[in-house]
């Protein structure tokens, strides 16, 4: 079935079985592999997306459920420009990533905490930021959220 | 790096470790059999004597404008230099750190080098590791009585050029790059000299130009290179010293972090070629299991679906995506034996190793004096304990994924391996081809921890022969439940810890420990005892034993480590100054302690509940000490408020992603010790997703890791593993404190449950 929905701001129709998930059908139809396969069950977070605006783990979300909304993944931040989204500089900055698979998901974590309450507390970076990463980078996560937001990190780690 | 099984060559005492007394009786191994070399792999290829070498290189990546000095290496006319790096990225930041090496032996200007992956050919296998990794293995003298021609000889007989044993900065780095860049600086100058018509000694170099001060004239390196590249390399140059470094030591943003925030990063998992198919694989549950039988109809049923091949141990569904290749997989009911492993378990492998240990017949002693006699002496206050880890799974978060094409007799892999030559040599035996007929095109990976190295990575052998069977490109992905299921784990392992103490000192100390592979050589031991004995009993299960990020020196590191500190307690001493009193006066080991506990105030009081614990672990060359402060949380399960690092691995290359790498091992070693295991019912992996095999998430991690350097100038050691051993003991001893419960099986998370 024909499925009609946007990603990043641009039309797309896909032909796929209902049940498919939305992040196969990023990856495998559309192309887009920004967006990572970690687990396959929403426990990790590599595959966070933002459908409507809400953090979704994208492969437990079947393109059935999609039609009409509109997706925004990791290849969609950036402004029209190509000018990095404020969250992505200061993952730069705070030279965040390591082997950076998990990465994508955390950012697109990170900007939905970021939309959604403005300037996070400790506490709340460590309720919405859920998302594994085995590299262990979690403290430059934390210190470039809160850079990001314009909060000096309470405990330098960069 | 795989812990092969079978030393060949035993060789008298090896220098001792740095800042160490020599001891008596350590005695440590080549290990030369098998395919897997050297504790750390090693490798060989291509050193400047290597004309026929040199050629191939230069034919690979030399080419319009731009000249090849040795494998590592080009300079164009427009002055770019292109570092040809031999480790591929999973994440330790390590190119970047090469790139400054090599820049700053050459004076290159910073902005016009740039790194690239080398390709997977003979010509680019890495000499340096077979000069870095010998002397470890086999002490500096005997190492340093082969010439480079049986080093070459070595390296072509194992084709290897793997990323791991933390060996990017201390082999090819101090080795190669330092001494590339400055063996092209000297030919540089000469050719200017020529050139200018004046003496070299009236030459300086800096950002790319070589400059003639007294007549004011310069030429740039890419004007220079052609002629340059015509002359001879001094395999022994100048290097700079310490007070003449521009860039080692400067903390400079990593290269393939932009990549990675923006996801245009490509992953071996996100490779594609025109009319590729996609598949996943499932494997016997036990592992040595075999495929009995499987009714491929669900899985064609599937719409997408257009294959189903069957291996000796594993059922592979290929598809349009892998969406339907999954729910293909998902359909059938294949049959498979259990090898004869039905009796593997848990419990049963820690009683066999129980078992092991009391029959008393080691497979390996090591150490120095007599133990026995010691524990027997008169006065002597002998303390006893047992500890046990679990198998641990390297849950890298990329799950495995290899591209293959079979076209015109010859093999195309694409994805992410740590080592690239062995990887071609794994695929070409699994196909029935000659390694002429593989090529292996390496990509970075999500993660890799010990897990990606060839002679432990079956997906290279499924691909191989899969595309043999199909006539178009495949991509062959794991589950994560495959993945958590089908690992190469870090050994599950038991140990027995004996030591007398006598007038608030040891005076001799026994580890003996039941594992797979033997730690002597590996992971040292730091402290100066009267008597000190180490006794491997060798054992193995059904499963593949595989290096895990740090390999031996975890489980090691945390039985040491945890028995300090019972001894401590035993002696009535406090954890720190009772370490202190059996370390040398004036050692790294003695600097770094002290530094540790200075940072993190130890000493000073903590709220009620909350404790702290210290460990101090030598691993890859560096000395790192750990300080952690945990609580228990209302639900019983521990909280690690505060951690501190203190490393000494002789130079910091890059600070900034050195930083990165100790916070995250010691991050990984905490996650594992509290909730991480993989455990064996009926010969079957248990766990199988992030569910039950939990990694630590940034809620429970600490909010920042205080790392700090100190630079001793010793050699320099590894950064990507050092980390993580001794955070798992200093949580072990930080709970002690806090609740006087002693950790003594991990993880921590099965303890409370329990």
């Amino acid at each position: 079935m024909a499925i009609a929905f946007s990603v990043n701001g641009k039309p797309v129709s896909v032909e796929a079985d209902a049940d498919t998930p939305l992040l196969w059908v990023l990856r495998d139809d559309l192309g887009m592999t920004g967006t990572k396969f970690g687990c396959g069950i929403a426990a990790c977070g590599a595959c966070s997306v933002h459908v409507d605006g809400n953090l979704t783990r994208s492969c437990s979300v079947p393109v059935s459920a999609l039609a009409g909304k509109s997706v925004t993944t990791i290849e969609g931040l950036k402004a029209a420009d190509g000018t990095l989204h404020k969250v992505q500089a200061a993952w730069i900055d705070a030279q965040v990533p390591q082997c950076g698979y998990c990465q994508s998901g955390q950012i697109m974590a990170a900007v939905a905490l970021i939309e959604k309450v403005g300037t996070p507390s400790d506490e709340q970076i460590d309720e919405a930021m859920t998302n594994i990463c085995r590299c262990g980078t979690y403290p430059r996560i934390r210190t470039a959220i809160l850079a990001a937001t314009g909060a000096a990190a309470q405990q330098g780690d960069a | 790096m795989a812990d092969n099984p079978t030393p060949e060559l035993d060789l008298p005492e090896a220098d001792a470790p740095a800042g160490k007394p020599k001891r008596k009786g350590f005695k440590r191994r080549i290990f030369l059999a098998g395919s897997a070399l050297v504790v750390g792999g090693g490798i060989f290829g291509v050193w400047w004597t290597d004309r026929s070498t040199k050629s191939r290189g230069n034919a690979l990546i030399g080419g319009e404008g731009k000249q090849a000095f040795n494998s590592l290496m080009t300079i164009a006319e427009d002055d770019t230099v292109t570092l040809f790096s031999p480790h591929i990225d999973f994440g330790q930041g390590s190119n970047t750190a090469l790139g400054q090496m090599l820049a700053d032996e050459l004076d290159a200007a910073w902005d016009k080098v740039t790194i690239e992956q080398a390709p997977a050919d003979m010509a680019f296998a890495n000499a340096s590791l077979v000069k870095g990794f010998l002397p470890e293995m086999a002490g500096p003298t005997v190492a340093g009585l082969l010439p480079d021609a049986v080093i070459g000889i070595m390296a072509r007989s194992m084709p290897l050029m793997i990323t791991g044993g933390s060996s990017a900065i201390r082999f090819t780095g101090e080795v190669a790059m330092r001494r590339t860049g400055a063996a092209v600086r000297a030919a540089l100058i000469a050719e200017a000299a020529d050139r200018l018509g004046v003496p070299a000694s009236e030459l300086t170099t800096a950002d790319s130009v070589v400059t003639h001060a007294k007549s004011g004239n310069s030429l740039r390196y890419g004007e220079l290179a052609a002629g340059a590249a015509e002359r001879s390399l001094s395999s022994d140059p100048v290097l700079k010293t310490r007070e003449q470094w521009t860039l080692i030591g400067q903390p400079v943003p990593r290269r393939d972090i932009p990549a990675k925030v923006d996801g245009s990063a490509v992953y071996g998992i996100d490779f594609t070629l025109p009319d590729m198919r996609v598949a996943t694989v499932a494997a016997a549950s036990v592992r040595g299991g075999k495929l009995e039988s499987v009714d491929e109809a669900p899985a064609m049923a599937v719409k997408g679906v257009e294959k189903v091949v069957k291996l000796d141990d594993a059922v592979i569904v290929v598809a349009t995506g892998y969406w339907p290749a999954n729910k293909g997989l998902a359909a059938l009911s294949p049959k498979f034996t259990d090898g004869g492993h039905a009796a593997v378990s848990t419990p049963a492998i820690y009683a066999a190793q129980a078992k092991l240990m009391a029959g008393g017949k080691a497979d390996n002693e090591a150490g120095d004096g007599d133990v026995d006699a010691v524990f027997g002496a008169a006065g002597a206050k002998v303390v006893e304990a047992e500890y046990r880890v679990p198998f641990l799974h390297h849950a890298m978060m990329e799950p495995f994924a290899l591209t293959g094409h079979f076209k015109d007799g010859t093999l195309t892999l694409w994805g992410g391996l740590q080592d690239p030559l062995s990887t071609r040599v794994r695929a070409a035996k699994a196909a029935g081809l000659d390694v002429e007929n593989v090529v292996f095109n390496p990509m970075i990976m999500g993660g890799g921890f010990g897990r990606r190295f060839p002679d432990v990575v079956e997906i290279i052998d499924q691909v191989a022969l899969l595309a043999k069977q199909v006539p178009y490109p495949v991509k062959l992905v794991w589950s994560r439940e495959e993945e958590v299921t089908h690992g190469t784990y870090r050994p599950q392992s038991s140990s027995k810890l004996k030591a007398s103490l006598k007038d608030g000192k040891i005076t001799a100390m026994r580890m003996d420990y039941a594992q797979s592979g033997n730690a002597e050589g590996e992971v040292p031991f730091i402290y100066d005892l009267p008597a000190v004995s180490r006794r491997h009993f060798a054992y193995q299960s059904n499963q593949i034993d595989g290096p895990w990020r740090s390999v031996n020196a975890t489980q090691i590191g945390f039985y040491t480590e945890s028995f300090m500190d019972e001894l401590a307690a035993a002696a009535g001493e406090d954890p720190y100054q009772f370490r202190r009193k059996h370390l040398p006066e004036g050692s790294r080991y003695m600097a770094v302690l002290d530094e540790v506990a200075k940072r993190s105030g130890w000493g000073s009081p903590v709220p009620e509940g909350v404790g702290r614990g210290i460990a101090i672990v030598e691993s890859f060359g560096t000395i790192v000490a750990e300080v952690v402060e945990a609580t228990l949380k209302e639900d019983g399960s521990p909280k690690v408020l505060k951690a501190w690092a203190v490393v000494d691995c002789g130079t910091t290359v890059n600070p900034l992603n050195a930083e990165a790498q100790i916070a995250g091992g010691l991050i990984m070693g905490l996650s594992s010790a509290m909730g991480e295991a993989v455990t064996l019912d009926k010969g079957a992996v248990v766990e199988s997703n992030y569910t039950d095999y939990p990694i630590l998430k940034l809620a429970d991690a600490p909010p920042a890791v205080d790392v700090h350097f100190i630079e001793s100038g010793a050699k320099t050691g590894g950064i990507g593993e050092p980390g993580v051993p001794p955070s798992s003991p200093a949580l072990a001893n930080a709970l002690m404190a806090a609740t006087g419960k002693r950790i003594r099986n991990l993880p921590v998370l099965a303890q409370a449950k329990a």
